[in-house]
């Protein structure tokens, strides 16, 4: 019945670890895009009001923006292979305006296409095994995890094949695509979170016990936006056999009892702090009386995903000391880090550069790491929470022509973790939401802090921007944390100072009233210029932040007034 | 949806805004119902007649050609309509910033 | 309205009653309060009973019930509220419950295939409704990633191959 089923299988970096579709996968995915070309089709005829096609169009990661129709592609938990983003590259050329914009949840959008072209879009992503499915709506949306799995020496547990399995028994589910609200997973398998578990619907840390048994620890109800909150732990153990079914009690539960009438309480985390210890004991409660049978995750099923990430062929190496080249070596400080195989390192990309919209490339810079990830990666990418790329296992010995390659092509700034590698959200330029503006003010502050060597000396520091109180730019997790909002038909920005999404996770607190556009770097500018005039030797604003408390902050932003 | 809910009554002359529903792209009620793409040509009421016109901006939505209608306040500058509130002077006008990303681009 | 049965339009023999007219023979369809309220007195009934179950209202709480009834109604007070698919799931899951399965209110089509795989049997439809539009809805995605209660036989991994009646 559909002519994408049968078509062969595309050609692969041969050791690139994505998870491999196969005929059944595909024929799926066929069905699917089939269904949603005729959802268009139905409402480019008008068969399909809007009110009804709206909730379609989500599911299938189709916003309409404050300019065009925009296209959210799901790069599952931020893997990717070099020909998918040869295809991405693509399909920004052909259909978008030559780039695309990698966004904190791992994914990419296209901001500049046409509902009439969505059908050939998603026919060109399935040639690729991709899609746009659950990438919006109310449903639960593709699951994220840490950019550095496999290669990170402080990894206890593979999360990629947990994201993995929690990704197809998300697809589609039928009890869960009519949630009250979105729903987003997020999961770790090393104990030093990087992937913000405590601030989403669902966070999972995949452990091992003493016996060496596999099991999750699972945290609900956390999350940003109107009313941030750090989730609750609802068990310090599942066994494996036991996750999907205890995922189905939570959600069940949450669609139960979420609230439906008020969108701004309808998300998961409202529900755990109102419901409190109670929500933990309703949960235990529907997973207690389920059909453990059906749900059970079989080790076998397990073991053949797990398959799909076995370690590439990694040559026999020793670790090797650096060339001796000070501009190389600048990056290098940023941008390479430690790897579990001895003689090999990961890459971070920034998509930092100054003046640049953050979390943008262009399809040339595409086609350019999807070369050298080709050369370098065993043909591996992988998108990060940060808005930046991955090369997760690269030679040491070729670190220095992967730089060059990168330097070449406007990638290689050397910026990873510093003042200039801001998260920002499309804002106002894009978004039909937004209060304010959120790229140009990120633009504005790398400028302010171009110079290398002061952001170097100023060491780590989270600049997050939302151009909404929907926080997509996770500004509350910042350490210094920028929120645009609409006062009078005007934009201003709110500073919150001393937030985190690591391990110790907090939610950044108010410093005080909001700046206009224009003043806003100079803020910036003097809040640093305070935690410099504070900080003990080498310290980190966040921790000069916690030391000196808000006031000093506060005192210096408001003395003229 | 790109629709700013509007309860209270216009005191400033309007203009009526959507998305083309194929290509999603901004437009304006132009005369005779039809939609334009340049606010310049976009049909300006009165705000007495604010009803009437969202009325007939509601017509396109009805015909599937636009999706999102609303109305938004403009002043006269130098004779061309100038809307009065941030975010519509900017979406009128396209993004603030490039449209491609700075940086790099292959020679060719 | 028009009921859905298998793809098709169906003869529908419940009759709905409101919470005061008195019951006819007819299979009928009864509100949950009056049934709650004259559970005993509805013992001794010999034509088929349903309830309709408001989607805020778990179906635990006419579990002791659910013996005696051959039909429960679920509803989507809009198609965004999918309260009735979990309802859905615990009646069939949790209950065991056997019986009729309908899910009214404001239902689309590209919701039916999901419905049965939760355990509805019948949807109402809107007046007018082209059941081969709702045929297609159901047919347009034969494979599932997860455990249903719809029937289907598992192929590898998480997925399996549903079968469509
Ligand atoms: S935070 Fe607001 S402005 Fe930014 S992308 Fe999200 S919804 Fe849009």
């Amino acid at each position: 019945m559909n002519v994408i089923a049968s078509r062969p299988a595309p050609q692969y970096p041969p050791h690139a670890r994505t998870y491999r579709y196969d005929e059944i996968d595909r024929e799926f995915l066929a069905e699917r895009i089939a269904e949603f070309s005729d959802q268009v089709a139905r409402r480019l005829r008008g068969e399909l009001t809007e009110d009804e096609f709206k909730p379609l169009r989500l599911m299938n990661g189709l916003y309409l923006q404050l300019h065009a129709y925009m296209l959210r592609i799901a790069i599952p938990y931020g893997l990717l292979n070099a020909t998918q983003l040869r295809q991405l590259a693509l399909i920004a050329r052909r259909w978008d305006r030559g780039f695309g914009h990698f966004t904190t949840r791992q994914n990419i959008q296209f901001n500049w296409t046409k509902l009439e072209d969505v059908p050939d879009i998603l026919r060109a992503l399935a040639e690729v095994d991709m899609h746009a499915i659950q990438t919006s709506g109310n449903c639960i949306r593709n699951v994220t995890t840490d950019e550095y799995a496999g290669a990170t020496p402080d990894e206890v547990v593979d999360p990629r094949v947990y994201a993995e399995i929690l990704r197809q028994w998300s697809t589609l589910h039928p009890e869960f695509t009519w949630l009250p609200r979105k729903f987003k997973i997020a999961i770790t398998g090393s104990p030093n979170d990087r992937v913000a578990a405590q601030v989403h619907d669902i966070g999972v840390l995949a452990k091992r016990n003493v016996a060496g048994a596999m099991g999750f620890e699972v945290h609900a109800g956390g999350g940003l936006g109107r009313t941030p909150l750090i989730g609750r732990k609802l068990r310090d153990w599942v066994p494996e056999d036991e996750f999907l079914g205890y995922m189905e009690a939570v959600l069940r539960v949450y669609n139960a009892l979420g609230q439906r009438d008020n969108i701004y309480k309808a998300r998961i985390k409202i529900l755990v702090r109102d419901l409190g210890d109670a929500f933990v004991e309703m949960v235990e409660r529907e997973y207690a009386t389920m059909p453990r049978d059906p749900y059970r995750l079989d080790p076998a099923i397990v073991a053949a995903i797990a398959a799909h990430f076995a370690p590439p062929p990694f040559a026999a190496l020793n670790d090797i000391a650096p060339p001796e080249d000070p501009e190389f070596a600048a990056w290098a400080s940023r941008s390479v880090r430690p790897h579990r195989q001895p003689g090999y390192a990961s890459v971070t990309i920034s998509l930092k550069p100054v003046g640049g919209i953050p979390g943008d490339a262009s399809a040339d810079q595409m086609e350019v790491v999807a070369a050298l990830a080709e050369r370098h990666s065993f043909g591996e990418i992988r998108v990060s929470h940060v808005q930046n790329l991955v090369l997760p296992h690269v030679r040491q010995d070729e670190l220095f022509a992967v730089w060059q390659g990168l330097r070449a092509a406007g990638l290689a700034t050397p910026n990873i973790g510093l003042i200039s590698d801001i998260i920002a959200c499309p804002g106002m330029d894009y978004c039909a939401l937004a209060t304010a503006r959120s790229i140009p003010v990120a633009q504005r502050i790398s400028e302010r802090f171009a110079d290398l060597d002061r952001q170097l000396d100023l060491g780590e520091c989270f600049v997050n921007i939302s151009g909404c109180i929907n926080a997509c730019g996770h500004h509350h997790v910042g350490h210094i944390g920028i929120l645009g909002v609409d006062k009078r038909g005007e934009e201003v920005y709110q500073v919150t100072l001393g937030g985190s999404a690591t391990n110790d996770a907090a939610v950044g607190e108010l410093v005080g009233p909001a700046f206009s556009y224009d003043d806003i770097v100079d803020a910036i500018e003097t809040i640093i210029r305070t935690h410099v005039a504070h900080r003990a030797l080498g310290e980190r604003f966040i921790d000069t932040y916690r030391r000196i408390g808000l006031t000093p902050f506060k005192e210096a932003l408001y003395a003229a007034a | 949806m790109s629709s700013t809910p509007k309860a209270r009554p216009a005191t400033a002359p309007v203009v009526f805004t959507a998305n083309r529903l194929r290509d999603g792209r901004v437009v304006w009620l132009g005369a005779e119902g039809s939609w334009v793409e340049a606010l310049a040509a976009a049909r300006v009421f009165p705000p007495e007649a604010a009803a009437e016109g969202l009325a007939l901006a509601k017509q396109g939505e009805r015909q599937q050609q636009v999706v999102g209608v609303y109305g938004v306040e403009i002043r006269h500058l130098a004779g061309a309509p100038v809307p009065l509130k941030f975010r519509e002077r900017l979406r009128a006008a396209g993004p603030s910033i490039a449209a491609e990303p700075a940086g790099w681009r292959l020679a060719s | 309205m028009p009921l859905l049965e298998d793809g098709r339009i169906v003869d529908d023999p419940w009759v709905t009653v409101a919470d005061d007219a008195p019951l006819p023979e007819a299979p009928t369809i009864l509100p949950l309060a009056r049934l709650q309220r004259e559970a005993a007195a509805l013992a001794g009934r010999n034509g088929p009973l349903g309830v309709a179950l408001p989607p805020d209202v778990a179906p635990e709480a006419i579990a002791p019930l659910l013996g005696r009834l051959a039909l429960v109604e679920l509803t989507l007070p809009s198609f965004r509220d999918g309260r009735a698919f979990t309802q859905a799931r615990a009646l069939r899951e949790h209950h065991g419950y056997t019986g009729e399965i309908r899910v009214g209110g404001h239902v689309i089509p590209d919701q039916y295939l999901a419905l049965l795989r939760c355990g509805a049997s019948t949807v109402v439809v809107p007046e007018g409704a082209d059941p081969a539009v709702w045929d297609a809805a159901r047919r347009v995605i034969g494979i599932a990633y997860q455990h249903s209660a719809a029937p289907g036989h598992p192929l590898s991994l998480l997925r399996r191959k549903l079968e469509v009646a």
